[in-house]
């Protein structure tokens, strides 16, 4: 379980709409990497992850770069 | 430990077995006339649910989770949607899918006192103020033509009807936003994210309970919580049902106190028959556990966890030494691929892929390094699907190759130690038919 700090904006996967197009990767390689099949791996090997202020912007390109709109970013829990 | 009189599945005096109480009079004969719950109002829950958290009953589908503050969690969000005047009132499921091969406990609950969880249905959806209930077996389930026979006797009795529903048998088909999703107007596919409670079958506020929870109700009802926890052990009290099956004298369904010795268990069984190389606890998304951590411990959520198991729904099984544990779990694995919904990439790619690598230890053609690999993927799929499917049948791969490591290290030297030719974990019929990529047959 991950244990939210207040304030961080967390990035959120649903895993049912996900398809492996693999953008969110490209964009975000810092909190993003692909497994075999090509599908988003979390830093956090959860789906959710807690975005750094610094990556914010990398997160929102993430999210609109996602054909499937598969990506969330949020500031609640 | 002293032996508990069964609640559930009351025995016959004269032959042991338990009774057929499939007939209302014989039923009321038994268990006395349907207890009276008062009808929940003005969004406040009735004084059953006092009762219920008073008696500590936990879920018996698999999670544990406690009930009373679930049904909590359904009237609160029941209230607060009739507050924005959007207010459909609660609906009750009672959930006897029975998923798991190896469970057959709903089915023999089912079918011996079916009115007790008809009557734990009209009790929660009293208490809770539901004005719907539904009663979910599998698609061409034998328990079908008994249940119409059973509801046909009641009608004009309960204040809710009861109507049977029967998904689709498939694994993920029984998860509890899948089966609430598939009452609707949706598929019976797992939902991400989903909380039934809140916005259930159709975005009504949906109470999903295991058959046996309900029946366990239905005598809280009766009897009172502290009648309830006056068996079994404090932090999850009562009597369960347990589907012990494998290398076991006498398989079946049997009614315990929680915390019971698993030898007990074992013992009321018939006792293992030959030598057992390990016991899978919780079925096919739950854990292997060694033999000698399993038969020191007790039957209850904490110690069976504390010994690398997990309860479930209440499935003990135990592998003879005869049998490839290999082959065992690639057939498994095969299968509960193709139970998969195939929404998530994890499951749909990750779970194949195992049951492949596991074929291809179980045929001797792999090496330390595939050993190695299959862990990586194991470690990689879980908690990265919608639901629990995945993590499940990951937890059941991962536990049989720490369980059987020594066996698996045989294999990959080019060994096999088993002498049996026919499998110990049931598959149900005329289901996917998977195939060993070492070409030998999985029948």
């Amino acid at each position: 379980m991950n244990h939210p700090r207040p304030g961080l904006s967390k990035l959120r996967l649903d895993p049912t709409v996900c398809d492996a197009h693999g953008f969110c990767a490209e964009v975000l390689p810092e909190l993003i990497t692909l497994d075999e099949w090509e599908f988003p791996v979390f830093i956090s090997g959860g789906l959710t992850v807690e975005v750094p202020h610094e990556l914010l912007g990398e997160a929102k390109r993430a999210v609109s770069a996602c054909p499937v709109l598969a990506l969330r970013l949020s500031k609640e829990d | 430990m002293t032996s508990i009189t069964p609640r559930l599945l009351p025995p016959d005096p004269v032959t042991g077995r338990a009774l057929d109480m499939r007939s209302l009079s014989a039923h009321e004969a038994h268990f006395g006339p349907a207890p009276r719950v008062a009808v929940a109002t003005k969004g406040r829950p009735e004084s059953l649910i006092d009762e219920i958290s008073a008696s500590g009953l936990r879920g018996r589908g698999g999670g544990w989770f406690p009930t009373a503050r679930k049904m909590h969690a359904v009237v609160e969000s029941a209230a607060a949607r009739k507050a924005l005047s959007s207010g459909r009132k609660a609906v009750v499921i009672a959930n006897a899918m029975e998923g798991e091969p190896a469970s057959s406990k709903d089915a023999i609950l089912l079918s011996h006192s079916p009115h007790l969880v008809i009557e734990g249905i009209q009790a929660a959806a009293a208490t809770i103020g539901a004005s719907n209930a539904y009663l979910a077996v599998h698609r061409g389930s034998p328990l079908i033509p008994i249940l119409d026979e059973v509801l046909a006797q009641r009608s004009g009795i309960d204040r809710v009807p009861v109507e049977l529903i029967t998904p689709p048998a498939r694994y993920v088909a029984s998860e509890e936003s899948a089966l609430t999703h598939w009452a609707g107007d949706g598929e019976a596919t797992p939902v991400y994210g989903a909380r039934p409670f809140q916005r259930g079958m159709n975005g009504r506020p949906t109470l999903v309970q295991n058959a046996e929870t309900l029946a366990h109700i239905a005598l809280i009802a009766r009897n009172g919580g502290a009648w309830f926890a006056s068996a079994g052990v404090p932090d999850a009290p009562g009597t369960t049902l347990v589907s012990v099956g494998g290398a076991v004298a006498q398989p079946g369904v049997i009614e315990v106190a929680t915390g019971s010795p698993v030898t007990d268990i074992l013992n009321r069984c018939g006792g293992v028959t030959g030598s057992i190389q390990g016991f899978l606890t919780g079925g096919y998304g739950g854990a292997w556990v060694s033999t000698t951590a399993l038969q020191t411990t007790t039957w209850a959520p904490d110690p069976v966890r504390e010994a690398g198991g997990v309860i479930g729904a209440g499935i003990l099984l135990a592998l003879g030494s005869q049998h490839c544990p290999l082959e065992e779990m690639a057939r498994v694995a095969m299968w509960m691929a193709g139970e998969s919904a195939g929404q998530c990439g994890p499951c749909r790619f990750g779970l194949p892929t195992v049951a492949d690598d596991l074929a291809t230890l179980a045929g001797r053609e792999g090496s330390i390094q595939d050993i190695h690999r299959l862990n990586e993927r194991l470690a990689l799929i879980v908690n990265r699907g919608g639901c629990k499917h995945p993590d499940g049948t990951a937890r059941f791969i991962s536990t049989g190759i720490h369980t059987f490591h020594a066996e698996v290290a045989h294999h990959a030297n080019g060994h096999c130690s088993a002498s049996s030719n026919h499998f110990a974990l049931p598959i149900p019929e005329g289901r996917a038919v998977p195939v060993n990529r070492a070409g030998k047959d999985f029948k």
